[in-house]
């Protein structure tokens, strides 16, 4: 099967992962997520199939990473009281650090739902490709997620 | 809900933009690190406009030129060699010095491992091989690589393999003229042969 160069895929690619991770896992630690993603594409790349959605499938592995990334760091958190807040320097999407803290805080598939659909514009047949399930979960988690950052995002 | 989705939507964020460029910009060396880097290309501006250069572990495998458009040779690449290509200016540092030193008339050999692996086989490849030992000042004519591999008659499949040759410049093509002085055609047109030919000294 016949697949575009590598490099035209990370042309095309970059920013929407890097938003996508950026809303997932904050400015600091995208960048680790962003190579970790592409160095994981660049080694399954060749063997790949079907190169018909490259970027649900790219997608795909950079909610991966963001998910091992959540849970590192959960692990690393485990003997410690309190976890210190990050400040950051803040890339943060649209200046309301307030708002991304609490997308942050939302169960993983809501979390990921919300940023799939209302970051990346995602279609929820591939935001259920990524979090596993139907679309018709998708779409729900979407719309949970949603009403509970209205119900702690208030301003 | 209207405002929450649209404050996510809107989220415009000039800083990602360049955040992105940047980190793709540094895969590169990590996954030559980790040998993932199976195709490294980079482009260099010469006195013919830009060339297109692309190496392997093996060496360079492939360089290009107007009018032979860089996305149908990056694709050429991810088929023929491996998808795994990448923009990587920093492996080919040597491909590019000695480029440079050529067409400032310092280099009269290249010094480069190649990789073979785009040429066709048989006949064509022993053309080019033949095409590989014209020495820098000199020129050969298609009767004459074609005898050298093995078929004086030849020299219509040998003119096809020259226009064949991945590596023009390197694997000099552009030094085998017609008979009777006519230079005969070039990938980057006969005026571009004329030049490399008066460049190095073969002709006036």
């Amino acid at each position: 099967m016949s697949l575009p160069p590598f490099q035209a895929l990370l042309d095309a690619h970059r920013v929407d992962v890097y938003r996508f991770l950026v809303a997932l896992v904050g400015a600091e630690e995208a960048d680790d997520c962003f190579q970790e993603t592409f160095l994981a594409a660049l080694r399954a790349y060749p063997k790949l199939r079907d190169a018909a959605n490259l970027r649900g499938w790219i997608l795909t592995i950079a909610h991966r990473k963001a998910m091992d990334h959540h849970r590192s760091r959960v692990r690393r958190a485990e003997p410690v009281a309190e976890v210190p807040e990050r400040t950051g320097r803040s890339i943060d999407l649209d200046g309301e650090p307030e708002l991304w803290r609490a997308v942050r805080s939302l169960p993983p598939k809501q979390q990921t739902a919300v940023v799939a659909r209302y970051v990346n514009d995602l279609p929820y047949r591939d935001i259920a490709r990524i979090t596993g399930g139907s679309e018709e979960a998708a779409r729900r988690n979407a719309s949970d997620g949603i009403a509970k950052l209205r119900e702690v995002w208030t301003r | 809900m209207k405002d929450i989705g649209s404050k996510l939507r809107g989220a415009t964020d000039r800083g990602v933009e360049q955040a992105a460029a940047a980190a793709a910009g540094r895969l590169a060396a990590r996954a030559a690190d980790e040998h993932l880097l199976d195709v490294a290309y980079a482009f260099v501006d010469t006195p013919f406009g830009r060339f297109l250069i692309a190496g392997t572990s093996r060496g360079l495998v492939r360089l290009a030129f107007h009018p032979e458009p860089v996305e149908a040779v990056l694709n050429e690449l991810s088929d023929r060699v491996s998808p795994r290509v990448l923009e990587a200016p920093s492996e080919l540092d040597d491909v590019r010095r000695e480029l440079d030193e050529y067409f400032e008339g310092e280099r009269h050999e290249f010094d480069l491992p190649l990789d073979w692996r785009l040429m066709r086989r048989g006949f064509s490849e022993r053309v080019l091989r033949a095409t590989a030992k014209i020495p820098y000042g000199g020129v050969s004519t298609y009767r004459d690589v074609a005898a050298r591999a093995g078929n004086p008659r030849a020299m219509r499949a040998a003119g096809n393999a020259l226009g064949s040759n991945p590596l023009p410049i390197v694997v000099p093509c552009h030094r085998v003229v017609r008979t009777g002085g006519n230079v005969g055609n070039y990938g980057g047109g006969s005026d571009m042969k004329r030049a490399l030919l008066q460049l190095e000294g073969a002709l006036l």
